[in-house]
């Protein structure tokens, strides 16, 4: 029996594959970032599905509002000439195949070791149950991921310096 | 309670749908009749020149960088704001902190003439 | 409970019983239903829409002295139907060149990510599309989904003006979305949800958000009109430099709907305005009357759709460099220097007498609004300053 979830969680997984398959063989860089979108799209529809409100719109406001706008950005830089006339795969291409296809086996093997706990549906959530608060308690709150939380913050600054001195080192070239 | 995604669903459905409608009756009731001048790339009359793919500042680039880290940053901020009210006050200088370390990442910038529009 | 108290639920019962009487099942009626409401929604939304073009043909014309449309109808009011018939049966160009796919999705892209805003928008105490529990971020998320359409219409039209005018725009957008969101917290904090419901009912009984934060409505405004792209913020159009920015190369309907976009964009801001700061649908009598509520939100959203127009006919476009340093270098910090601000008074408040608790958060506002004033009137006299003795040496 195939209830509504399912059916829109069916089609979303082959919105991803599909276009996650046109990301890595489409030649043109910028419509290889749209399909990224799409791509990414569909995850947040699967986290809208299983009611992760919080998860789905981050999705969104992160990965299509910052990073697929970076991605394309990026392409803008590049110079269109040399996109179109380099080799798209080099001779590595079968190890790599072999090598996707050996992690697809190995994950395939590791869910269903999960077994019939997977066919289960979560639990409806209880009344009165707000998760974006619970999800607050659970990232600043001592017993919780409080730590982890500061360190995301370091590990963004990080990220802030890296790409700034790496941009420094290319202005002075 | 029902999932409030499937209403958003139909609601993101039935919002792409409709402004295809006139679209559409446009496509059937516009006159068609292309010619190559009318249909060459405006450049305020010119003749256009090169390719359209110009050579952008890479500046823009740096802007969109540190732009994804404080999208990133707000976004881990959103659930701190939700739990303020209900957590001791410990929890706020937690949140204070994770500002002043971005903003510190901020000032770096800033110092380094990255946010120089040069 | 009649149809003044809780018209929804009426239309609502009155429909499932009308589709139950004709034998329809339960679970269909009600999806039947659904999507009827959200046809309903939707087109009420457009048909505001057509009445802001005229509005906004009004408005510039009696900031620039002049009389606007006057001939269709009393005062033109019919004006836009004439307007949307001509666009319509305009012929569609595709410039040579361009990604057609790219290029046809775009506009459809803009206008949608506007409406779907609707989705989540409080118009009165029980009329709404969802209550979604993360409003305040799918605001962001459907803002996402229209940067990414001015991207791709900005690239698929190959003409270089389009290309220029879509990355200033984008540059702008995601730049002035940090204060925003930002601003966006400063509720969140004050409500402790993200819920638009949550937060206009925390205004019913209380006072408007305005009052515990004017600085922050001043900056979310601010950032709003820049994330429009509007005036003097719409170096995207820069019509002296590059025509039309992104939409340079669109025709007909394709072109409407970026206008139409934009236009229920500005308005569906100042109905944010209105909601975050400015107590939503709250009024006088909105609690039991829902449609006076929405009568309210209407007037208020118009109030700050006004506000984006006077800003807009009012100050010239400045320069790309200046609005980005004017973003990172003041608006950025500035926010988030509020944001601790109202967090650090608003936990320690939390506890005291209400009277005392806006007292603090207002005069917190108005202290850090002054603090700023002076450093940047130092700032600018150090400046000032510095240029006659450099021109002496």
């Amino acid at each position: 029996m195939i209830d509504a979830s399912q059916v829109i969680f069916l089609l979303s997984a082959g919105l991803i594959v599909v276009s996650a398959v046109m990301v890595v063989s489409v030649r043109n860089l910028v419509h290889a970032a749209l399909w990224l979108v799409s791509t990414l799209f569909g995850v947040a529809v699967v986290y809208a599905v299983l009611e992760a409100s919080f998860l789905a719109v981050a999705q969104v406001v992160v990965y299509i509002g910052a990073i697929a706008i970076m991605f394309i950005f990026a392409v803008m830089l590049t110079r269109r000439d040399l996109l179109s006339k380099s080799e798209q795969t080099n001779a590595n291409w079968v190890w790599a195949l072999g090598l996707a296809a050996i992690v697809f086996v190995a994950l395939a093997f590791i869910i269903s070791g999960y077994g019939a706990s997977l066919n289960r549906l979560p639990a409806a959530m209880p009344e009165g149950y707000d998760p974006i608060s619970a999800l607050g308690n659970a990232l600043v709150s001592p017993e919780g991921f409080a730590l982890p939380f500061e360190v995301a913050s370091v590990l963004l600054l990080a990220a802030l310096v890296g790409s700034v001195y790496v941009a420094l080192n290319k202005a002075k070239e | 309670m029902q999932n409030p995604w499937i209403y958003i669903g139909l609601f993101l459905l039935i919002g792409m749908l409709i402004p295809v409608a006139p679209l559409a009756i446009a496509a059937f009731i516009a006159p068609k009749k292309p010619n190559p001048i009318k249909q060459s790339t405006y450049e305020c009359g010119m003749e256009t020149v090169g390719d359209s793919w110009v050579q952008f500042k890479a500046q823009y680039y740096v802007f969109a960088l540190v732009f994804l880290v404080f999208d990133v940053e707000t976004v881990f901020l959103f659930p701190w704001a939700v739990s303020l009210n209900a957590l001791p006050v410990f929890v706020l200088v937690e949140g204070i902190i994770f500002i002043l370390i971005l903003l510190a990442g901020l000032f770096y910038t800033w110092r380094k003439g990255m946010l120089e529009w040069a | 409970m009649n149809f003044w108290t809780d018209p929804i639920k009426v239309l609502y019962d009155w429909l499932m019983s009308l589709f139950g009487g004709w034998g329809m099942a339960e679970p269909l009626a009600n999806t039947l239903v659904t999507l009827l409401g959200i046809v309903v929604l939707i087109t009420i939304a457009l048909v505001l829409d057509i009445f802001l073009v005229w509005i906004e043909r009004k408005v510039v014309a009696r900031f620039q002295g002049r009389l606007g449309p006057n001939r269709v109808g009393p005062f033109g009011i019919f004006q836009p139907f004439p307007d949307i018939i001509k666009l319509v049966i305009k012929e569609d160009i595709t410039p040579d060149g361009a990604d057609k796919v790219v290029f046809n999705i775009a506009p459809v892209l803009s206008a949608g990510s506007v409406i779907i805003l609707w989705a989540v928008l409080p118009i009165a105490s029980r009329i709404y599309g969802v209550d979604l529990n993360v409003a305040a971020l799918y605001i962001i998320a459907a803002g996402a989904l229209g940067t990414l359409s001015v991207i791709m219409a900005g690239w698929s039209s190959n003409n270089k003006y389009a290309l220029l005018g879509a990355f200033r725009q984008v540059a702008a957008m995601i730049s002035f979305e940090i204060p925003m969101v930002a601003m966006l917290l400063v509720p969140t904090i004050l409500v402790g949800s993200m819920s638009l419901n949550a937060i206009t009912q925390a205004q019913v009984d209380g006072v408007w958000f305005f009052w515990l934060s004017p600085l922050g409505s001043l900056i979310f405004a601010i950032s709003a009109i820049a994330e429009l792209g509007r005036s003097p913020f719409d170096l995207n159009e820069g019509e002296s430099e590059i025509v039309s920015g992104y939409h340079i190369e669109y025709s007909g309907m394709k072109f409407g709907w970026f206008y139409a976009g934009e236009l229920l964009h500005a308005f569906t801001f100042g109905g944010f305005m209105a909601i975050f700061f400015f107590g939503g649908w709250h009024g006088p009598w909105a609690e039991e009357y829902p449609l006076l509520g929405a009568f309210y939100f209407v007037l208020k959203a118009l109030f700050g759709y006004w506000v984006i127009m006077w800003v807009k006919y009012t100050v010239p476009r400045i320069r790309i460099d200046h609005m980005l340093a004017f973003n990172w270098k003041f608006l950025t910090p500035l926010s988030f220097a509020l944001l601790i601000v109202t967090a650090t008074v608003h936990v320690l408040m939390r506890d005291a007498a209400f009277w005392l608790y806006v007292a603090a958060m207002f005069t917190s506002n108005l202290l850090l609004g002054w603090l700023t004033v002076e450093i940047l009137r130092s700032y600018t006299r150090e400046k000032r300053e510095a240029v006659p003795s450099a021109a002496h040496h």
